[in-house]
């Protein structure tokens, strides 16, 4: 036994040095990096070996503060962004969920079809409602042009891409579309694992099924519903590919989010690096301190059977 | 299926005759919003241009154009937009599955100093979000030389604490003494990890090659930013590029968005069954 016991911790460290490199080259040491990069004026070009960026001290930070309209615009996109992709997603999709939870036919047909915009790429997504957003023909609209055309209802259809107003909503659209098939099938998992046994009790209790939802399935569900609302904060918080691709955060900036700042200010003309490291240390806090207050939150409303935690 | 014996027929009947039909339509509706999109891509794809920005919007083209898929496919090497996606997913993929579980047995077959230390810190790392890394990982991928290589494209994305934590939950579940055994045997620890612990694991190792292989295959922002030329983009950015250039022309961009999700679309049709149960182990994290 004692024989290969040394070689074994040796081997232990062998066994971690593939993912362990990649963990310091691209994560650990990055980290640090970002933090380093946060206070120099970092460009595109810059050589540390040629001209080693100035130190700014919280020099980016400031800029952020003091008279960035394009940081404020964002700040204000991204409380849009996530009070309406969260509650939403989580609503519809407890509601999807609900449904496809029944002892029906179908159902499997059903939960393939909206499970679909998950697996597809989001720039196809993003292309094609950018068809169909179009003002003037696009599907969209079609209805409320046909409502006011033969009725002569004096209604203007919203102008979705193209107006300050829209392009928000425009992209919890297309972001709604793409995922709602992911959080419910997280939450039809959640569904099935609440014990039968507890319905058929308050069943022969005489509870009826209005009171069975709220006494049992959804205090059961509240550790899924919670899963489900912490990842959609940090999911709408980091949200890029969707508003980059269908309105390259315009009209004015209005649908811009903390991650497409990231990238412009990165590789837009004036490609500050350093800047744009400052602003993912910005969206790292916020995101840290709203997952902090949902944790502490939890105790009030999530329901843990005993011994369960998370 | 008969547990709840007597009082089976209370609950796990179908619900009422009415409340059936309301639930069919809602999901119908809620379907058909789903699916829209697809259609309208599809619709689009085979029209004549002059067709496409009409109103009252036409489902039916006057003729199917079917040459529109040759004409995208020509005017953008698609065939090298697949050939970068393929590499990238299938290689990454594997990088990704032999990092983590060669760590995940690590953390659970063997036993070194700082081991649970050594795994906190990477559950940590789980907690920042991906942006904060990008600027000083594009900024060493560039000193690496690696810009617009596929190194750039593959490397930093394959390892993951994420997959590393998931295999690692699994991994514990298989018992102590099947390793024991084997090492009795004369089994290394190589030997264990590939012919017990991984073929043990296949749910969750499938559930980590699902995840990772979608997430390449549709990852957008990382490859955008590490390529330049036509032919080191994959599809994703590729399909991007295209509407910069055309945007005009419409049906050739959506034949170019079918072309590109087509193959997922129909992976994804065939092996659904695997893909609902990748998320079911995964998200059942959550209780």
């Amino acid at each position: 036994m004692t024989k290969w016991r040394p070689n074994r911790q040796l081997e232990g460290y062998l066994f971690l040095l593939p993912n362990m490199i990649g963990f310091v080259v691209f994560t650990a040491f990055p980290v640090v990096f970002a933090l380093y990069i946060a206070f120099t004026d970092w460009r595109l070009a810059a050589s540390i070996f040629e001209s080693p960026p100035a130190f700014v001290g919280f020099g980016n930070f400031a800029d952020l503060v003091q008279g960035d309209l394009i940081f404020k615009q964002v700040a204000l996109n991204m409380v849009f962004y996530v009070a309406a992709i969260v509650p939403l997603q989580t609503g519809i999709s407890l509601l999807i969920a609900l449904a496809l939870n029944q002892k029906l036919r179908g159902m499997q047909a059903f939960r393939l079809i909206y499970y679909m915009p998950v697996i597809t790429t989001v720039v196809a997504g993003a292309l094609v409602f950018q068809l169909m957003f179009d003002h003037d023909s696009g599907l969209i609209n079609a209805p409320i042009w046909w409502l006011a055309e033969n009725f002569k209802l004096p209604i203007q259809p919203p102008e979705w891409l193209t107006s300050t107003a829209w392009a928000k909503p425009s992209v919890v659209i297309l972001t709604l579309w793409k995922n709602i098939g992911f959080t419910v099938v997280i939450f039809l998992a959640g569904l099935q694992s609440i014990p039968l046994e507890l319905h058929e009790a308050a069943a022969i209790d005489g509870a009826n099924s209005r009171q069975r939802f709220w006494r049992i399935t959804l205090p059961l569900l509240s550790p899924t519903t919670f899963f489900v609302l912490v990842i959609l904060t940090i999911g709408s918080f980091q949200l890029f590919d969707e508003a980059f691709v269908m309105t390259r955060g315009g009209p004015a900036n209005a649908s811009l989010t903390a991650v497409g700042y990231i990238y412009n200010t990165a590789f837009g003309t004036t490609s500050r690096m350093g800047k744009a490291a400052a602003i993912s240390w910005v969206l790292f806090a916020v995101i840290f301190a709203f997952t902090l207050i949902q944790q502490r939150l939890q105790g009030r409303w999530v329901y843990y059977e005993a011994g369960e935690s998370v | 299926m008969n547990r709840g014996g007597m009082n089976q027929g209370l609950l796990t009947r179908p619900p009422r005759r009415s409340s059936a039909l309301f639930i069919y339509m809602a999901l119908t509706l809620g379907a058909v919003a789903m699916l829209l999109p697809f259609l309208w891509m599809l619709s689009t794809s085979l029209k004549h241009p002059s067709e496409i920005f009409v109103f009252p919007p036409q489902w039916f083209p006057k003729q199917i154009h079917w040459e529109n898929y040759l004409s995208a496919w020509t005017v953008l090497p698609f065939n090298l937009f697949y050939r970068n996606s393929i590499i990238v997913s299938v290689v990454g993929t594997a990088f990704e599955v032999l990092t983590s579980s060669l760590a995940a047995f690590a953390f659970t077959r063997l036993r070194f100093p700082a081991r649970d230390k050594l795994f906190l810190l990477y559950l940590a790392t789980l907690m920042i979000p991906s942006q904060v890394t990008l600027i000083p990982s594009f900024i060493i991928v560039r000193y690496l030389g690696w810009y617009n290589t596929f190194a750039a494209l593959i490397v930093p994305t394959a390892f993951s604490a994420f997959s590393t934590f998931l295999l690692r939950q699994y991994f514990r579940s298989i018992p102590m003494e099947l390793d024991e055994a084997a090492r009795m045997d004369g089994a290394t620890s190589w030997r264990i990890w590939w012919r017990i612990s991984l073929p043990l694991a296949a749910p969750a190792l499938s559930a980590v090659m699902i995840f990772s292989f979608l997430g390449k295959w549709n990852a957008f922002l990382w490859p955008l930013m590490v390529t330049k030329t036509m032919d080191m983009r994959t599809l994703p950015v590729g399909l991007s590029m295209f509407q910069g250039q055309y945007s005009t022309q419409w049906h050739l961009l959506m034949a170019g968005a079918i072309i590109a999700l087509a193959p997922a679309l129909l992976v994804y049709i065939v092996g659904q069954k695997w893909i609902v149960r990748a998320v079911n182990l995964s998200g059942g994290g959550a209780r």
